[in-house]
């Protein structure tokens, strides 16, 4: 694999292999010296069209981490504010000798339009396409679903109960229950994660109001409801994941999606109520920027429950990983991450240094 | 004038008029001179022969939905470069439609783009005057000065937009029944497609792009068709694309509601399967649909609750289509490539006759434009004494489209690198050769051939 499109790509093996990678990395980031010398002399850059300042340290971090040089490409204030196409800007980073362009962009479909068009060599990593994918978003809550869920049930309220480091290396996610909750619509958080979870073995609950729910989501391999309540009682989920929801989705220039941030709240929000009737192993996920009172209570987001800040902790390690068996892995032929040991990856460091 | 008969005269040997008995014609004068009995019509030396025995001849095709883009866009197409794709595709006859820059919203810019038409020669232009002003739907435009401008335009749309407001739609109907003109309806509903960028369903749902419902055309046919019951006025629906929209249209016709529809070509073939690649090649609007629609559109044309097929033949710049899908232009070019497919959808699955293609593509559009009169007749039957508007067909030929071999001026042809039947060989407008052996004849030639 050349590029990291959409999760719809990847199939279970490329999954696990990206997760177990991720563990090894992860392990790394616990050192004194977080920094690896793989990546040295490559060259990444983000080029967002659309602001995401996490998104965008997440992976300029976990690319410095690798020893890339990295260059950010901001679509505010440069030639692209004053017009210049995608084709050109392509063509100026292709030109400056990207190894991997990391994009984020508002229009679905454009990573894609980049990856295939020719022009550029570079691997193509879709770091969020408008209303489409975003993949490494979805390996990050499957590998931080994976720490926590696999083998024993813990307490998930017990912070002392905390899960191993490398826990759930080289498995799935078979026979889990997720229910992703809120504006499935517009959320690109949403589809990946439906088609990495489902890919995974999880069983996936949509939950939204009617309205933000894509028509055609039949097609999609995993339940829907409309119904927090019932689907928290019925299902059990061993992870609820809220989506942010926009407070302008109510208006009418926003679409009319629901008559008011309250009423979404009472039927769809994360609140005391609900999040005292979950499991106890239960984990509550969110991939941020949250809006606190509206999709998910305080009580909630700083429950110990909330793997909500681990998420950005795991970001940076399955962003180094997919970057490394972009740049300097052969995902097609990958080596089992269970051999690429830590030991290995320090002595690399140890003989760089 | 483009009108002059031609002073060389043709032979069309055993050729198949619609798909039938083989027989010879002459084409003199400007007219179909003599039709015989296959074998016994003989050159008498002054008779160029076109040994037609592969060949069908069907009457010269009329498009009702053409986007020449001159005045304005001349980057992407002009009149000229338009037309000539016309004739290499078959067409004696197109409808140019209105949103140019300026607007056809005034006799002065409708006779304009006749008047470039008629002295490029390669088919007849028959400019479609917009509904509203500067297409905005607020006001109506001067339609009756349009009407009876030297461009005598019966057609009217605001193509691109749609008519949305029932009242202006409601007063256009009525008023072009002074003239027997047709509003021509962009059936898009506006408010349930802002920021559509293609067929709301499986695929939109899955690849993120906003959607475009089937409901937001069903709904302005519905209301439209209502509305010219109400009136007893004439309305033509463009591009229907929908089962939805087959099914109204049946309703409506059933009901004795002065109706026309019109297909395009792409909505016979292609599905919105082929937005998963973001090519915005296959960006169009009304958008590509199902497979489910697909089959509707070729069983409502078959069966005759689709009038025509018109191409919406829409040529973009290069700039315009090679970008991100939701940066790109609607549209797809169509003129060199709807008799291919429509031999492929109707004809080679045995669903329609060479006698139902003229019928669709020649007859049926040229009486919904009034152009079967006058003078200069087009969608005429091939008997003695028509106008010879004629195309000859190879319907055993296979071809590769190659968008940049075309005619067309640009390049946003969907079907490149397909294998399409059938291969227009010539082209008659008025007995002149504007194709011949597949080749655009150059009116410099032509001059030179008339000797």
């Amino acid at each position: 694999m050349k590029h990291l499109l959409t999760t719809a790509d990847l199939t279970r093996a490329d999954a696990i292999s990206i997760l177990d990678t991720a563990a090894q990395m992860a392990a790394t980031q616990s050192r004194e010296i977080k920094k690896l010398p793989t990546l040295r002399g490559r060259t990444v850059v983000n080029l967002f069209f659309e602001d995401s300042t996490r998104t965008r340290i997440s992976f300029e971090t976990a690319a410095k981490r690798l020893s890339a040089d990295v260059i950010n490409f901001s679509a505010k204030g440069s030639s692209v504010s004053k017009g210049e196409s995608l084709k050109d800007t392509a063509l100026t980073l292709q030109a400056m000798g990207a190894d991997a362009v990391v994009i984020r962009h508002q229009s679905s479909g454009a990573p894609h339009t980049l990856a295939t068009s020719g022009w550029v060599d570079s691997a193509v990593i879709n770091a969020g396409d408008g209303m489409h994918q975003h993949p490494t978003q979805a390996l990050l809550d499957a590998y931080t679903i994976r720490r926590h869920l696999s083998g024993e049930r813990r307490d998930a309220r017990d912070p002392a109960a905390a899960p191993l480091a490398g826990a759930g290396l080289g498995g799935d996610l078979t026979g889990l229950k997720v229910a992703i909750v809120g504006d499935v619509l517009h959320s690109r958080v949403a589809r990946s994660n439906v088609q990495l979870l489902h890919t995974l073995g999880a069983d996936v609950t949509l939950v939204a109001p009617p309205t933000l729910v894509p028509v055609g989501v039949e097609a999609w391999p995993c339940a829907v409801s409309y119904h927090l309540d019932e689907v928290l009682t019925d299902v059990q989920p061993d992870a609820v994941m809220m989506l942010r929801v926009q407070r302008e989705r109510m208006s009418s220039a926003g679409g009319g999606f629901f008559p008011s941030p309250l009423e979404y709240t009472r039927n769809y929000g994360l609140d005391r109520r609900r999040l005292a009737h979950l499991p106890d192993h239960t984990i509550v996920m969110h991939p941020g920027p949250m809006n606190r009172g509206l999709e998910i209570s305080a009580e909630a987001a700083d429950s110990p429950r909330a793997v909500i800040v681990e998420q950005v902790a795991n970001g940076v390690a399955v962003r180094m990983a997919v970057l490394y068996l972009l740049l300097a892995g052969d995902m097609s032929n990958q080596v089992p991450a269970q051999n690429v040991s830590s030991q290995k990856v320090s002595s690399q460091k140890a003989g760089h240094q | 004038m483009s009108a002059a008969p031609s002073q060389v005269r043709y032979l069309l040997r055993n050729v198949a008029p619609l798909g039938a008995d083989r027989v010879d014609m002459l084409l003199a004068g400007g007219v179909i001179e003599a039709f015989a009995p296959a074998g016994t019509l003989w050159s008498d030396g002054d008779v160029v022969v076109i040994e037609a025995a592969a060949l069908i001849a069907l009457p010269g095709l009329v498009d009702l939905h053409t986007h020449l883009r001159e005045p304005g866009r001349e980057d992407a197409e002009t009149i000229y470069s338009g037309t000539r794709a016309a004739a290499v595709g078959g067409f004696t006859a197109v409808h140019a439609m209105a949103n140019t820059t300026p607007v056809q919203d005034t006799a002065g810019v409708v006779e304009q783009v006749w008047r470039i038409g008629t002295e490029a020669g390669w088919a007849d232009v028959h400019p479609v005057g917009a509904v509203s002003v500067g297409l905005e739907g607020t006001h109506l435009a001067e339609l009756g000065a349009m009407a009876d401008s030297a461009a005598q335009v019966r057609v009217f749309s605001d193509d691109g937009k749609c008519v949305w407001d029932p009242i202006l739609m409601r007063r256009a109907l009525e008023y072009v029944k002074a003239f027997d003109g047709v509003i021509a309806q962009h059936a898009q509903e506006p408010r349930l497609t802002e920021g559509a960028q293609m067929n709301e369903g499986v695929v939109s749902a899955e690849i993120g792009l906003a959607g475009w419902p089937a409901v937001a055309e069903e709904a302005i046919i519905a209301r439209d068709v209502l509305l010219a019951e109400h009136v007893g006025s004439r309305l033509h629906v463009c591009h229907l694309s929908t089962a939805g929209s087959v099914d109204l249209i049946r309703w409506a016709k059933a009901r004795g509601i002065s109706v026309t529809a019109e297909v395009t070509p792409h909505h016979l073939i292609l599905t919105d399967e082929l937005a998963r690649g973001y090519d915005p090649l296959f960006k169009v609007n009304p958008p590509l649909r199902t497979a489910a629609d697909v089959e509707a559109v070729r069983e409502g044309l078959a069966d005759g609750t689709i009038d025509i097929v018109a191409t919406d033949h829409a040529p973009h710049t290069r700039e315009d289509k090679d970008c991100e899908w939701s940066a790109a232009a609607f549209g797809m070019t169509g003129l060199e490539t709807a008799l291919s497919v429509v031999q492929q959808t109707m004809v080679d699955s045995g669903r329609m006759t060479w006698a139902d293609v003229a019928r669709v593509l020649s007859t049926a559009p040229a009486q919904i434009g009034r152009i079967t009169d006058g003078p200069r007749p087009q969608g005429r039957p091939l008997e003695v004494g028509e106008p010879a508007n004629i195309v000859l067909v190879d319907p055993a030929a296979v071809r590769v489209v190659v968008p940049a071999e075309q005619a067309t001026a640009s390049g946003n042809s969907p079907f490149g690198g397909r294998e399409l039947p059938g291969q227009v060989v010539a082209t008659f407008l008025r007995g002149r050769a504007t194709v011949l052996d597949g080749v655009p004849v150059d009116p410099a030639a032509r001059h030179g051939d008339a000797r």
